[in-house]
C-alpha cells in the first residue's frame, strides 16, 4: 500500500490501489517475441523441445478425444483445446513425487504425470480401472464438485509438510470454481498452514455459460490470495513460458517453507463446456472466439522455438503421429479391459464387507454368472 | 480402572491412540490450547505436540477437506466438527468425498477418517446445535455410524474406530458427556463396529435403541418389569452397519420388538431396522414392530425440547401396544 494511504480512512482507495497492481504477468507475447527478458527460464533445447511436443501431443488428444466422443467411444469428455500452455506448462514445473488434485477438465496433467492413457479413456467411459492410479503416481482421479479439490490439497499439503517431504500438491479449478466456498477454504488452510500447494484457477473466461464478470466483483481472480494472505499473481495463461515460471517459483516458495500460492491463468477453451450437449455458440460469438485464437498457445510457442531454430514442421507431424498412435493403442487397451461388474463395486466399498453387502454380493455374483 | 465420565472416555481413547500410532492426528475447532468446548480434547495438545494435536481455521469443509488430504499422505485423522448440527457445512467432504474415497478411487486409496462430532438434545442449546442427524450419515454408502451410550464403549469403539481403515462418524450424545461414571479400563481396549449389545436380557419384548435412548429404554424396561413384562434392551452402537444378526436373534427369542429413536420419525435408522426385522424375521413376530421417535418437525427450540423429546414414558406406551396385541 503507498504511502499516502498510511493511517487514512478511505476504503476505495485501498481496493483501487490493490488491483491497479494487478498486472497480468506475460514472457512471451502473442507473436512469441519475449517481452520479459529478465523473466525467461533458462530452459535446455531438448526441455523446450519436450514442453512443446507434450503442447502438441494434448491438442491431437483433444481432437481426437472429440471425435471418439462423437463416434460413442468416449463419454464424459470436457475439452482442453486452447488451455494447453495452462495446463502443461504449470505440470510441467512439477516433480515426479507432487500429487495433483485435478478438475474435471484436467485430465491431460495427470496423464503426463504418469497415469496411463488407456486409463484415462476408461474414466471417460465411466470404468472404475481408469481411477486406479499406478503405484508411484501421485494423482487423484478428476474432481466432479468444483472446488472440492482445493480443500483437499490443503489436506495432502500439510501432510507432505509434515512428513518433511520437498515436494507439493497442486490443483486445479475454473473462473466459477473460484466463487465456490470450498475455494476460498482451500487456499486459507493451506495460507494459515503454510503448506506447499499451488492453487491455479484456470479463468476460461466462462463457467459453461456464465461469463467471468458475472463471478465477482473484483478485477482479477488471482487478487482473492490477498485475503487468505499468500502470494498470488495473474500470468497470460496463453503463454507456456509465464504459466512454467510462476508455477516453477510458487514451487520453489512452497518447498522453500513459503506457503502456498494462487495463480490465476487467463486463457480461453475453443471447445463447448463438455461434449454432454454444451453449445457454445449460446453465449460465445465467432469474434470472441477469434480475438482468443490469435493468442493460441501452440502458434505462439512454436514461433519462439522456430526462432531458437529448435521447432520444424517434420518434427510436429512426428509428434502428431505418435500422438495418434498412442491414442490408437490406448483405445484399444481400454476396449481389452473386463467390463466392470456390480460385485467389483461392491468389493471396493469398505475394507471388509459388512453383512448387507456380503448379501448383496452373493446374488450378483450369482446374476453375473448367468 | 478408574471411574469416568463418557468425555473423559473418550480424551482416553484419544490419548492412546496418539500415543499408539504416530499417524494419528487430532484436530478442529478449538481442540488445541483450549481442549475443545466440551474438553474431549483436555492436555492432549500439551502432550503430544502441536503437530499432532491442532487448531484449524473455522470451516467445517476445509476440515473435512483437510481430513481427507492428510488421509492420502498416510495420516489417521480424527477431526472434530464442534456441533453435528454443522455438519450440513461439511456433507460434501464426508458424503461426496470421504464416503467414496475407496469406490473412486477403485481400492487404491482409503480414507482411514474418523470424524468425532456431539449432538443430542436435552441441554438447551442454541439452534443446529442438537440434532440427531445419523440417518443422513447412514444414508452415505462408504461410511461406518457408530454411537456409544456408555463411557465403557465410548472408549472402546472409539479406538476401534480410529484403527478402522474406512471412515468412521463418531457421534458423542451431549447429555451422556457427563451424566453417570463407569469402570473404565486405562489400558487401551477395542470393542468391535458392527456389534450390537444386549445391555438387558429378556423375553417378552426387544427393545431396540442407541445413544440417550438406550438409558431411557432402560428405565421403561425397568417399570415394565414391575408389571411383569421381561424385557431385552439391545444398545445398537453402530447404526451402520447394523449389526443383522444381534437384532434378529434377539427377535426371535421374544417375537416382540420396538425401535426407539430420538431423531425424527421420518426415514432414519428405526425404519432400518423395522425394515430389517420385517425382511427377516416376520415368521417371529407376534405383533407388528413399532417405533418411537420424535415428530416429525425439525428440532425444537429449547423450550419445547422436553416436550419433543421421546422419553421413557412414551417408550411404555408403545411397549405396552405391542406387549398386549
Amino acid at each position: 500500500m503507498g504511502e499516502k494511504l498510511s493511517n487514512q480512512y478511505n476504503p476505495k482507495a485501498v481496493l483501487n490501489e490493490v488491483e491497479e497492481k494487478f498486472q497480468m504477468f506475460q514472457i512471451l507475447n502473442e507473436k512469441g517475441e519475449i517481452v520479459s527478458e529478465e523473466n525467461e527460464p533458462k530452459l535446455s533445447d531438448e526441455e523446450l523441445v519436450e514442453l512443446m511436443s507434450r503442447m502438441v501431443y494434448t491438442r491431437i488428444l483433444d481432437q481426437r478425444s472429440i471425435s471418439l466422443n462423437r463416434q460413442g467411444r468416449l463419454g464424459f469428455y470436457a475439452p482442453t483445446a486452447g488451455q494447453e500452455a495452462s495446463q502443461i506448462a504449470s505440470h510441467f514445473a512439477l516433480e515426479k513425487e507432487d500429487w495433483i488434485l485435478p478438475g474435471y477438465r484436467d485430465v491431460p496433467q495427470i496423464v503426463w504425470h504418469g497415469l496411463p492413457l488407456s486409463k484415462a479413456f476408461l474414466f471417460s467411459r465411466g470404468h472404475f480401472v481408469g481411477n486406479q492410479a499406478p503405484e508411484g503416481v501421485n494423482v487423484l482421479a478428476p474432481q466432479i464438485i468444483i472446488g472440492a479439490q482445493y480443500i483437499q490439497t490443503a489436506g495432502v499439503a500439510l501432510g507432505l509438510q509434515k512428513r518433511g517431504k520437498k515436494n507439493v500438491a497442486i490443483t486445479y479449478t475454473g473462473d466459477g470454481g473460484s466463487s465456490q466456498g470450498d475455494f476460498y477454504e482451500g487456499i486459507n488452510f493451506a495460507g494459515a498452514f503454510k503448506s506447499p500447494a499451488i492453487f491455479i484457477i484456470q479463468n476460461n473466461q466462462y463457467a459453461i455459460s456464465t461469463p467471468r464478470e458475472l463471478q465477482t466483483a473484483g478485477k482479477t481472480l488471482a487478487q482473492k490470495g490477498i485475503a487468505a494472505g499468500i502470494p498470488c499473481v495473474q500470468v497470460d495463461g496463453m503463454d507456456a513460458l509465464a504459466v512454467y515460471v510462476a508455477t516453477r517459483d510458487a514451487r520453489e516458495r512452497a518447498i522453500n517453507g513459503e506457503g502456498p500460492t494462487l495463480i490465476e491463468t487467463v486463457c480461453y477453451r475453443y471447445g463447448p463446456h463438455t461434449m454432454s450437449g454444451d453449445d457454445p455458440t449460446r453465449y460465445r460469438t465467432t469474434d470472441i472466439d477469434n480475438e482468443w485464437a490469435a493468442k493460441d498457445p501452440i502458434v505462439r510457442f512454436r514461433n519462439y522455438l522456430e526462432g531458437k531454430g529448435l521447432w520444424s514442421e517434420a518434427k510436429e507431424e512426428e509428434v502428431i503421429e505418435r500422438a495418434k498412435e498412442e491414442i490408437k493403442e490406448a483405445i484399444k487397451i481400454a476396449d481389452e479391459t473386463p467390463k466392470q461388474t456390480v460385485t467389483d463395486l461392491i468389493t471396493n466399498m469398505y475394507e471388509e464387507l459388512p453383512v448387507n453387502l456380503q448379501e448383496q454380493y452373493s446374488i450378483y455374483k450369482e446374476k453375473e454368472s448367468r | 480402572m478408574a471411574q469416568m465420565t463418557m468425555i473423559q472416555a473418550i480424551t482416553d481413547a484419544l490419548r492412546c491412540e496418539l500415543k499408539n500410532d504416530e499417524n494419528v492426528l487430532v484436530f478442529g475447532e478449538d481442540v488445541g490450547v483450549n481442549g475443545g468446548v466440551f474438553r474431549a480434547t483436555e492436555g492432549l495438545q500439551q502432550e503430544f505436540g502441536v503437530d499432532r494435536v491442532f487448531d484449524t481455521p473455522l470451516a467445517e469443509s476445509g476440515i473435512g477437506g483437510l481430513a481427507i488430504g492428510l488421509a492420502l499422505t498416510g495420516y489417521r485423522p480424527v477431526p472434530e466438527i464442534q456441533f453435528f448440527g454443522f455438519v450440513f457445512e461439511v456433507m460434501d467432504s464426508i458424503s461426496g468425498q470421504l464416503a467414496r474415497m475407496r469406490y473412486r478411487s477403485g481400492g487404491v486409496y482409503s480414507a482411514p477418517v474418523t470424524i468425532r462430532s456431539p449432538f443430542g438434545g436435552g441441554v438447551h442449546t442454541p439452534e443446529m446445535h442438537s440434532d440427531s442427524l445419523e440417518g443422513l450419515m447412514a444414508q452415505s454408502p462408504g461410511l461406518k455410524v457408530v454411537i456409544p451410550s456408555t463411557p465403557y464403549d465410548a472408549k472402546g469403539l472409539l479406538i476401534s474406530a480410529i484403527r478402522d481403515n474406512d471412515p468412521v462418524i463418531f457421534l458423542e450424545h451431549l447429555k451422556l458427556y457427563r451424566s453417570f461414571r463407569e469402570e473404565v479400563p486405562e489400558e487401551s481396549y477395542t470393542i468391535p463396529i458392527g456389534k450390537a449389545d444386549v445391555k438387558r436380557e429378556g423375553k417378552d419384548l426387544s427393545i431396540f435403541a442407541y445413544g440417550l435412548m438406550v438409558h431411557e429404554s432402560l428405565k421403561a424396561a425397568e417399570e415394565l418389569e414391575k408389571e411383569g413384562y421381561s424385557v431385552e434392551v439391545v444398545d445398537l452402537r453402530t447404526v451402520q452397519p447394523l449389526d443383522i444378526e444381534t437384532i434378529i436373534a434377539s427377535v426371535e427369542k421374544t417375537n416382540r420388538a420396538i425401535v426407539v429413536q430420538e431423531a425424527q420419525k421420518q426415514a432414519g435408522i428405526a425404519a432400518n431396522v423395522v425394515a430389517e426385522i420385517t425382511e427377516r424375521a416376520i415368521l417371529s413376530l407376534e405383533a407388528p414392530v413399532l417405533r418411537v421417535a420424535a415428530p416429525d418437525t425439525v428440532y425444537p427450540f429449547p423450550q419445547a425440547e422436553n416436550v419433543w423429546l421421546p422419553n421413557y414414558k412414551d417408550i411404555i406406551e408403545t411397549a405396552k401396544k405391542v406387549l398386549t396385541f
